[in-house]
């Protein structure tokens, strides 16, 4: 069984101001396998950030299924699974990346990681060592521990925000352009990460904004024109 | 996974006058908002159904008068309910409509089962009573008769909620806007509820000291489970600190769901409204 199938996925927006439905995206397929690493691409405005949103469930799908196999619930449609369940999933199995840190205010770096560890209820000292581990693991430096993210650049935010994604050792990584901004030298760096994250067995749906970079990391690439899986090295 | 909510609302009404012929077919739709122009009745809450689960925070947002504090009043006993009813999943009121309760078991969940943080210090707090006598009194009124441990767990909350203990001593009315919160927050705290109503806890805070009470926050849900319900105009603040998150108006739930789903897929007309105000 596959550990990700998205079948005739579609998604649109009713903006009620415009008195409008904007179609975003339909008759979306494709499967993944445990340990596999796929890559979204397509032009701006594709809707490769609204299939990442809907399989967390930021955005509402409405149509189609996502069907993720659970350690806890089974085979599960992450469209219509309660929300208890899917914050349930969010905490222990899902990851999620985006381009930007949204974080508690005035906290500290360390803090942040230790918190998440908190919440899925490691004790303090787990917690404390685990985020260390995970702050040294993503490069980030000792010096920058117990200052605030507000001060850090694009590619420590970055690095922080992959830290407390993966710190919870999610099954099922979504990541949401992680290189874009980021100078040669940071995305070498978070390709390394990426790269670690594989080789410990996790699951990937990413986009990049940087084909090279996919194409190196990835096992298959979904194309949204003409939305089908390719192999790697097909030009689109 | 069925999971039995710590607090159940089911068609909780709230209304302020007595209706006539005019509006009381609510369905009808004759109101203005959520005022009846013909007899002056507000239908403050209406037909609102919510469920709060172990060690979540569930938010409510609306703007100025969508019935969110008059919710958390009706919550809280403050105000009698017209109609509706709600269960506390705790052993000794299982299968309660807690409403119907009388006022001298409605005060003992009070004492015992809720904590409320008023958005004004002035309704939770007594201005005048020391720091650590507000959290005496409402240790007194959940069972506790010894001073040295009420002294001791005093101290301990005002420390938690960092109020220098030499000021423990002092009224809040000396204190700060955001020494007061926290001090009320203490308060809310001292009897150790499984549930607790923030109505506005952060409005008129300035930042620094806004920053400090969400953290707070966080760590009481963190550190102790209780389940809190959030209210607040505030979508930054909702934001932060809630799970789930329900969006009033006119008195009606018109939409919820995860808190980053409502935010950035919302679904109702005046939700969308809300979100692209958002600074």
């Amino acid at each position: 069984m596959s550990m990700l199938e998205v079948t005739g996925f579609g998604k649109s927006f009713t903006i009620h101001h415009l008195d409008k439905t904007m179609p975003a995206i339909k008759d979306i397929h494709f499967s993944l396998e445990a340990g596999e690493f796929i890559g979204i691409v397509g032009k701006s405005g594709s809707g490769k950030s609204t299939i990442l949103k809907s399989i967390y469930r930021t955005y509402l799908p409405d149509a189609g299924k996502i069907l993720y196999d659970s350690e806890k619930y089974g085979l599960v449609d992450l469209s219509r699974i309660a929300e208890r369940q899917m914050l349930y999933l969010r905490k222990f199995e899902i990851g999620y990346v985006s381009q930007f840190l949204n974080v508690m205010p005035r906290t500290t770096c360390r803090q942040l990681v230790t918190n998440t560890l908190l919440e899925m209820g490691e004790t303090e000292d787990m917690a404390q060592r685990e985020a260390e581990k995970a702050l040294t693991h993503f490069e980030l430096e000792p010096k920058l521990w117990d200052s605030y993210p507000k001060t850090f650049s694009g590619g420590e935010k970055l690095r922080l925000n992959i830290a407390m994604a993966t710190v919870k050792k999610p099954r099922l990584l979504l990541l949401d352009e992680p290189t874009a901004s980021l100078d040669q030298h940071s995305k070498i760096k978070v390709r390394e990460i990426i790269e670690k994250l594989k080789s410990n067995g996790t699951t990937l749906v990413g986009i990049f904004h940087d084909i090279e970079f996919m194409e190196v990391l990835c096992d298959k690439v979904y194309d949204m024109h003409p939305r089908r899986e390719v192999g790697i090295g097909v030009e689109s | 996974m069925d999971e039995t909510p710590i607090l159940q609302v089911r068609n909780l009404h709230k209304q302020f006058g007595p209706g006539c012929s005019h509006c009381t077919d609510l369905d009808a739709d004759h109101l203005e908002k959520n005022f009846c122009t013909s007899c002056g009745t507000v239908y403050a809450v209406r037909d609102v159904s919510l469920d709060l689960y172990a060690g979540e925070i569930l938010g409510v947002v609306g703007e100025s008068g969508s019935g969110k504090s008059t919710l958390m009043q009706c919550l809280y006993f403050d105000t009698d309910v017209t109609a509706g009813a709600a269960s506390i999943n705790v052993p000794h009121l299982a299968g309660e409509n807690v409403f119907g309760l009388s006022s001298q078991q409605k005060r003992a969940i009070r004492n015992h089962d809720f904590g409320m943080v008023y958005q004004n210090p002035i309704h939770g707090l007594k201005m005048d009573f020391s720091s650590i006598g507000n959290i005496a009194e409402k240790l007194i009124a959940a069972g506790s008769r010894r001073v040295d441990e009420m002294e001791a767990t005093g101290k301990r909350l005002l420390e938690n909620v960092q109020i220098p203990l030499h000021r423990m001593k002092e009224e809040p009315r000396n204190f700060s806007g955001g020494m007061q919160q926290r001090v009320q927050i203490a308060k809310a705290l001292s009897n150790n509820p499984p549930i607790l109503f923030l109505d506005e806890v952060t409005t008129g805070l300035d930042l620094s000291v806004q920053a400090n009470v969400l953290d707070l926050i966080k760590k009481i849900q963190r550190d102790l489970g209780i389940s809190m319900v959030v209210v607040s105009h505030d979508l930054a603040v909702i934001r932060m600190l809630a799970d789930r998150t329900v969006v009033m108006l006119n008195g009606e739930i018109i939409e919820q769901g995860l808190t980053d789903q409502v935010l950035e897929d919302p679904q109702h007309h005046y939700t969308q409204q809300l979100v692209y105000s958002l600074l």
